[in-house]
């Protein structure tokens, strides 16, 4: 498998993870539910990718696929999910363990999740336990990867919480959640990921839950963790405030697909794809000096029973042409050496029906 | 902790006087006295009572007193140990309970053991594995199991232990154990007969019980600690019993509470059944005869295993549930 994974990667730059053509499907009695819908990108070595889009576009699942603990009636059907193996970070002769491959409760990739990826969930108050302290779960974390006795762990755990800033962690360890501000709870959800040193953190939607001066120091902690260490890091999150403070390269989804991928500043100021410049034009602007409505993206993201036929985005696009975008659906190709796109109106590349 | 339990060990007493005047009101309230009946039993079997014997046998036992007299003279009496004399067995009440009610503790804290055992795997497996066959079967074998009253569950095995085996399956002991002092053979015995009515008994709660685990498990089961624990690469049976059973579990816990009394008087017609030398057959018999000061200490026996299982629950709840610990320092 790492063979074929060495043929099949040939970018200089080999990335720590590639995901090709992912596609989780929901089965359910209302009918089938496409997820994610081939989704494509690659995560370089200790750099920040952050995952755009509305509620529902398919950001989370495509990452509890990558972790493998999408819940029945949920699946992968297809698609590769190319991590580097461990011992290499990445780098020119990365070898690459296919995760879809791999079975979801099985040792080997128990034995990746948490220790090799790790996880920042939406909502601290709700991932951890209410009746279980703090030290109880970050030594827990500790002891599923490693082998070593519970005081051991517990220094471990309490290092881990000293690096993200957790004022006084010793006694944090006996103190349960729900006695915890909305930061701190935060910081120990950061603190249990880094706990086996990973080399991959996948934060999901880390900043949702709480206040802007608390979303601002989790931002930080977050960006010298991969400075410090050269984490790599997949940031999740319908805040484009947040990816241009954070991430390097962008990955717009809509409707489980990959609308537009780039570098951050190509992104932000050369947006290409119709709905990457809507999401920019909804933002609001400090020196904005018209009194009007903010801009909005007309219209509601398609239930997934009833997608469009075509490009998903085409029932709310302000460049919609008919008889084009919806007979068939863009592919994403490469507009330039940095930035791709699936639009009709950069390329006629299409997905083969 | 510790004044959570003392709070709840103060209001004790004041639940005891409270129950103390219920139990002594619902044995007044039939209509007539122990010797209204003695007299109606004595007339069914052919003699007879003068009035004059009839008046001396209520001012001897004090029934001619006003009510509130004969209540605190109940009361005070109780409160230095001495629950009276039976009017109908003629022997003192501590006599004819003791070994009753511990069998029935026993037989009480035995059907809860059964309970907990077999109702904690069916519905933690029924909730993991919802819509499976093994769901399905238990779903349908706990409503028969609820639907079921208890002592219709007794009367069937009794009947089809004595058709297909010719064996009686009543009581707690073999004859020659029956009235035997305590020895290991006799518990031996005991435990030999203790599991027929400890499963009848408590077919009902399990049946119950399982379904309440398996409706708060599926509510567990899809909360974000499950995620967090599988994204850490936890096993998925060792995350299960660690974080959500031990979730669900607290409801059941305080449902000790009402179960625990349930188990104890809920036998009554059971143990009537089965013939058990509990001291439901007792209460009932004494109701019968309206020998009132038998059944009001046993029926404030009754209200005082309920208050020692709420309060055992309440202690075992916030040892469990640290919010609860919380809430009530």
């Amino acid at each position: 498998m790492s063979e074929s994974g060495k043929n099949e990667i040939d970018t200089p730059e080999r990335p720590i993870l590639s995901v090709r053509g992912l596609k989780t499907r929901f089965v359910l009695d209302e009918g089938i539910a496409i997820a994610v819908d081939g989704v494509s990108f690659d995560v370089g070595v200790g750099k920040v990718v952050g995952i755009v889009g509305e509620s529902g576009c398919g950001k989370s699942v495509t990452i509890k696929s990558i972790l493998g603990i999408v819940q029945k009636p949920g699946e992968v059907t297809d698609g590769e999910i190319l991590f580097a193996q461990a011992g290499n970070s990445g780098g020119a002769d990365a070898d690459y363990v296919d995760l879809a491959k791999l079975d979801n409760r099985g040792k080997k990739m128990r034995a990746i999740r948490g220790n090799e990826i790790a996880l920042i969930p939406q909502e601290p108050m709700a991932s951890l336990s209410p009746v279980h302290t703090i030290g109880n779960q970050l030594v827990e974390a500790v002891r599923l990867h490693r082998d070593v006795s519970v005081s051991e762990a517990e220094q471990i755990a309490i290092k881990s919480m000293t690096e993200v800033g957790m004022p006084n962690p010793a006694e944090r360890m006996s103190m349960y959640s729900w006695e915890l501000s909305g930061g701190l709870r935060q910081r120990v959800m950061i603190a249990m990921a880094l706990v086996c040193s990973p080399r991959l953190l996948i934060a999901d939607e880390p900043t949702t839950a709480i206040d802007v001066t608390t979303q601002a120091q989790v931002l930080n902690v977050l960006r010298s963790l991969q400075k410090d260490r050269g984490l790599s890091i997949i940031f999740i999150t319908h805040d484009l405030g947040v990816i241009a403070q954070i991430a390097d390269v962008v990955v717009v989804m809509y409707l489980g697909r990959v609308m537009e991928t780039g570098p951050v500043d190509d992104i932000f100021h050369n947006p290409l794809h119709p709905y990457t410049k809507a999401l920019l034009s909804s933002i609001p602007s400090i020196h904005g000096t018209s009194r009007g409505p903010l801009p909005t993206i007309e219209g509601t993201i398609p239930h997934p029973f009833n997608r469009p036929k075509g490009c998903p985005f085409y029932p709310r696009c302000g460049a919609f042409m008919p008889g084009k975008c919806d007979q068939s659906t863009p592919r994403l190709t490469a507009s330039n050496p940095a930035q791709s796109v699936s639009c009709f109106l950069h390329n006629d590349e299409a997905e083969p029906a | 902790m510790f004044t959570y339990i003392l709070k709840r060990l103060l209001i004790l007493p004041l639940l005891m006087f409270v129950f103390s005047v219920v139990a002594f009101i619902l044995i007044q309230a039939p209509p007539g006295d122990f010797v209204t009946s003695y007299v109606a039993e004595l007339a069914a079997s052919g003699s007879a009572m003068d009035q004059r014997q009839i008046e001396a046998l209520r001012e001897l036992y004090g029934l001619d007193q006003p009510a509130y007299i004969q209540y605190f003279k109940w009361v005070s009496r109780l409160l230095v140990g001495d629950m009276g004399f039976s009017l109908d067995f003629q022997k003192p009440i501590s006599e004819l309970i003791g070994q009753r009610l511990l069998l029935t503790v026993i037989l009480g804290l035995a059907t809860l053991l059964f309970t907990f055992a077999v109702a904690l795997p069916i519905g933690i497996i029924s909730a993991t594995r919802q819509y499976s066959f093994f769901d399905y079967f238990f779903t349908v074998l706990n409503y028969i199991g609820i639907a079921t009253p208890t002592f219709m569950t007794a009367l069937i095995l009794m009947w089809l232990a004595f058709s297909n085996f010719g064996i009686t399956i009543t009581g707690l002991f073999s004859p020659e154990f029956a009235n035997a002092p305590w020895s290991f053979a006799r518990v031996v015995d005991l435990s030999q007969h203790l599991w027929l009515p400890m499963v009848i008994l408590g077919l009902d709660g399990t049946a119950r019980l399982a379904r309440i685990l398996r409706a708060n498990l599926l509510d567990e089961l899809n909360k974000p600690y499950m995620e967090m624990a599988r994204a850490k690469g936890m096993s998925e049976w060792a995350l299960v019993i660690k974080y959500p059973v031990r979730l669900a579990i607290n409801p059941l816990v305080s449902s000790l509470g009402w179960y625990l009394p349930l188990i104890f008087s809920g036998s009554l017609i059971v143990a009537t059944v089965l013939n058990l030398p509990t001291i439901g057959p007792l209460l009932l018999r004494s109701l019968i005869s309206q020998d009132m000061f038998l059944a009001g200490t046993i029926v404030l026996t009754y209200f005082g295993l309920a208050v020692i299982g709420t309060l055992l629950s309440d202690i075992f709840l916030a040892w469990l549930d640290p919010r609860i610990r919380m809430e009530a320092a």
